[in-house]
């Protein structure tokens, strides 16, 4: 098994464990497979819980839709479709000096995932969402029906298939507007950062100057030391020269035992942030920069097999955050890989988008069971109490409440879902309608 | 070097497609023939984009065997002479319906093993005319040792890696070397939703780079992944008392 790939369709956080069966469509231009059962495009599963989850039901893999369509190399605009990985496409672009506006922390995902989760990464603060530079793209309905919608076609339906969760249709092409980059390398520098207030000022000076930010926060400091961690920033930097292809340097081959659970996991993260350069200015290859725990094949089983639930949130501001991390802390439950940036307020486009301007922490906690769940609800009671919102992508187990709490447009939303598509994370929040 | 000058026979099948993008990336002249022109145009599509120099698509349905001569004429003067071919095509009837009726039994046979062999056959000629060239022809695992789980199909393979092997050894003094490859279970159109652990199937970049390596180095037998030549070499040597207890 490649490293990009996952084992069957399961969901990254390994989190509810569900026994599912899976169609595939080989081509675009074939048509949903027969039947009336609700079915769930799947890609490369890299969502933590269960929005590219169908219990009940097929998930319908879209990986074998990895055929280029069109390169515009002076335009940079690209057309794929939506099972190519935004690695692949940016082995692509990366020699015509493009790259994908906008990619999460892994490669390992898909054109139609990034579309369906309206994700977001270390450039938020300049690019907004990966919807944003979506040019046009092809949705295959329930009905047989093929619409392209685009930010000015069927805008309606655009709105709510970009951060979608795969329930509006099929995506099965995506046109896409490319970043223009100046070479395939990057100059990345590491500041550590003792508190909230340090990072607030980092960050307000670093989005002037950087394409990239991000922090790692100490998810297991506890008292004055709350809030520490590193904060990284990057750009694209200038002159040429082949970047080494990304390297799988170590793969977890099995699930790591329960009681070994948390030894190797906080050595294996820490060895990937010691080998960040600290101080001054370093050039490190793209991959490394913006997916280091890409060099470590499934990792998540690391987290043994009760697997591994992600909290991710978007929040006004430092007071949330401290809140979040104090409860985090005081639950006894560190997180291991605790992430933390600021959105702006580049607008985004989807209904259902989670970006807003604000702060966002994801946290991430090994299934422990019953303490975990309530660890977990305490942690939306704060977002609610702020007024924020919890990331779909991320989420395995948040109520209808907290759900419609954070996306008052829920409603609109759903009057677009195709009857034909469905999921675990949608039956679970939606309510009745 | 000039650009190799590849033929792909089956070009529409998953893994000639990701055999076909790593010679797509190196500059290749592609020629590709598949029995359907929607799906074949997106993969022309695609392969150009990836970097081909040149490209050239034919339809044809191999069955049909009588065109098969003029069918690679045409793609070697496409490509003004060939140096490496690949043929891909193939189908993984479910066994069930294989033996409950004969004909989807004697379909496989005819596509996996006599188009195969008959194609096998006119470009190995040509190949021989030239007095050089590599081809390779996709085989399986499955035809080392019929399995009760998939003995048509497995039959139909074995049948192949015989005539493949005969041919190689006829070319081998001719400049012309002949590649079997076996790959184990991939994940491809071909096994979705057919297997009983789709976790034991192999990545198709990683079979396909396996299969690059071997057409380009010539290898008579490529087990794609390599660790297939270890587990069919033991299964080959079990004894059949043994071989009969074991699963499926
Ligand atoms: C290590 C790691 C780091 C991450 N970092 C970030 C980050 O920084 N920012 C961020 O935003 N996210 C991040 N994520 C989450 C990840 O980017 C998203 O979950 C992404 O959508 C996964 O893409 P996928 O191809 O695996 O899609 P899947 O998880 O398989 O599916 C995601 C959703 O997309 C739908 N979908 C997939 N393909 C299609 C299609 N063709 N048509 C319609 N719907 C479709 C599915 O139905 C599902 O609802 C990270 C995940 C990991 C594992
Ligand atoms: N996938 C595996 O696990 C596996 C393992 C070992 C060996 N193999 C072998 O590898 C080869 C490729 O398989 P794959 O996994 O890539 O499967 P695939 O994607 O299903 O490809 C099979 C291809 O064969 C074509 N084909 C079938 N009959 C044909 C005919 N009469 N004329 C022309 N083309 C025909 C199909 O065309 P259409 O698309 O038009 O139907 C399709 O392109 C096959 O020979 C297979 O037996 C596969």
């Amino acid at each position: 098994m490649a490293p990009g790939e996952t084992a069957g369709p399961s969901s990254w956080g390994r989190y509810p464990h569900v026994d599912q069966r899976a169609l595939a469509l080989a081509w675009a231009s074939d048509p949903l497979p027969e039947g009336t059962e609700p079915l769930l495009p799947y890609g490369l599963g890299r969502s933590y819980g269960d929005v590219c989850l169908n219990p009940d039901g097929p998930v319908l893999l879209t990986r074998e839709l990895r055929r280029f369509l069109a390169f515009d190399t002076q335009a940079g605009v690209l057309r794929c479709e939506a099972g190519c990985t935004l690695g692949e496409v940016a082995e692509l672009t990366l020699p015509h000096r493009w790259f994908p506006p906008v990619v999460p922390g892994t490669r390992f995902v898909t054109v139609g995932g990034a579309v369906a989760n309206d994700v977001h990464g270390k450039n938020h603060h300049r690019a907004g969402t990966f919807g944003r530079h979506v040019r046009a793209l092809e949705l295959l309905r329930g009905d047989g029906t093929r619409v392209v919608c685009g930010p000015s076609a069927n805008t309606d339906l655009f709105r709510a298939t970009v951060g979608g969760l795969g329930l509006t249709g099929l995506i099965t092409w995506v046109e896409l507007q490319l970043a223009s980059v100046m070479g395939p390398w990057m100059e990345v520098e590491a500041v550590p950062f003792s508190g909230l207030d340090r990072f607030a000022e980092l960050t307000a000076t670093s989005d002037q100057t950087h394409a990239y930010t991000v922090a790692w926060v100490d998810g297991l400091a506890r008292g004055t030391a709350l809030g520490r961690g590193i904060f990284f920033r990057g750009n694209h930097a200038e002159g040429g020269g082949d970047l080494p292809a990304p390297r799988l340097r170590l793969s977890v081959p099995f699930d790591a035992p329960d009681a070994l659970l948390s030894a190797p996991l906080i050595r294996a993260f820490n060895a990937v942030y010691r080998h960040w350069p600290r101080g001054g200015t370093k050039r490190l290859s793209t991959w490394k920069f913006l997916h280091p725990l890409d060099a470590v094949g499934n990792w998540n089983r690391l987290y043994g097999s009760r697997g591994l639930l992600q909290h991710q949130s978007v929040v006004p501001g430092p007071e949330a955050v401290q809140e979040l991390l104090a409860t985090a802390a005081d639950s006894g439950q560190g997180s291991f890989l605790t992430v933390l940036k600021t959105f702006s307020d580049v607008p985004s486009p989807g209904l259902l988008s989670f970006p807003r301007p604000g702060w966002t922490l994801a946290l991430d906690f090994p299934g422990r069971g019953a303490p975990t769940f309530a660890l977990l609800e305490k942690l939306d009671g704060v977002v609610r109490a702020h007024g924020g919102r919890v990331y779909p992508a991320k989420d395995a187990r948040m109520s209808v409440d907290t759900f419609r709490a954070g996306y008052p447009e829920w409603r609109a939303f759903a009057a677009h879902v195709d009857a034909r598509f469905s999921s675990g994370f949608w039956r679970r929040v939606r309510g009745e309608l | 070097m000039p650009p190799r000058r590849v033929l792909i026979l089956g070009a529409t099948s998953a893994i000639a497609q990701a055999v076909a993008r790593r010679y797509a990336q190196g500059g290749a002249r592609l020629a590709l023939v598949a029995r359907n022109r929607q799906y074949l145009d997106v993969v022309a599509a695609d392969l150009r984009i990836r970097g081909a120099s040149a490209l050239w698509t034919e339809v044809a349905d191999f069955l049909e065997l009588e065109r098969h001569a003029a069918l690679v004429d045409r793609a070697q003067q496409a490509l003004g002479g060939l140096d490496i071919a690949l043929v891909a095509h193939g189908v993984l009837p479910l066994q069930a319906e294989a033996l409950a009726d004969s004909r989807i039994a004697g379909l496989c046979w005819q596509t996996n093993f006599v188009s195969a062999a008959s194609l096998l056959e006119a470009v190995g000629q040509r190949m021989e005319e030239a007095g050089r060239g590599t081809l390779g022809v996709l085989s399986s695992v499955a035809g080392d040792r019929g399995r009760a789980e998939n003995y048509v199909y497995g039959a139909s393979k074995a049948a192949l890696n015989a005539y493949a092997g005969g041919l190689g050894q006829r070319l081998a003094k001719k400049g012309v070397r002949v590649v079997t490859v076996k790959p184990g279970p991939v994940a491809t159109p071909m096994t979705a939703g057919r297997m009983r652990r789709p976790g034991l199937l192999s990545d198709v970049d990683e079979v396909a780079r396996r299969i690059h390596r071997g057409l380009e180095a010539g290898w008579p037998v490529v087990y794609a992944p390599a660790y297939w030549r270890l587990v069919m070499t033991i299964l080959k040597l079990l004894p059949t008392r043994i071989f009969e207890r074991l699963r499926g």
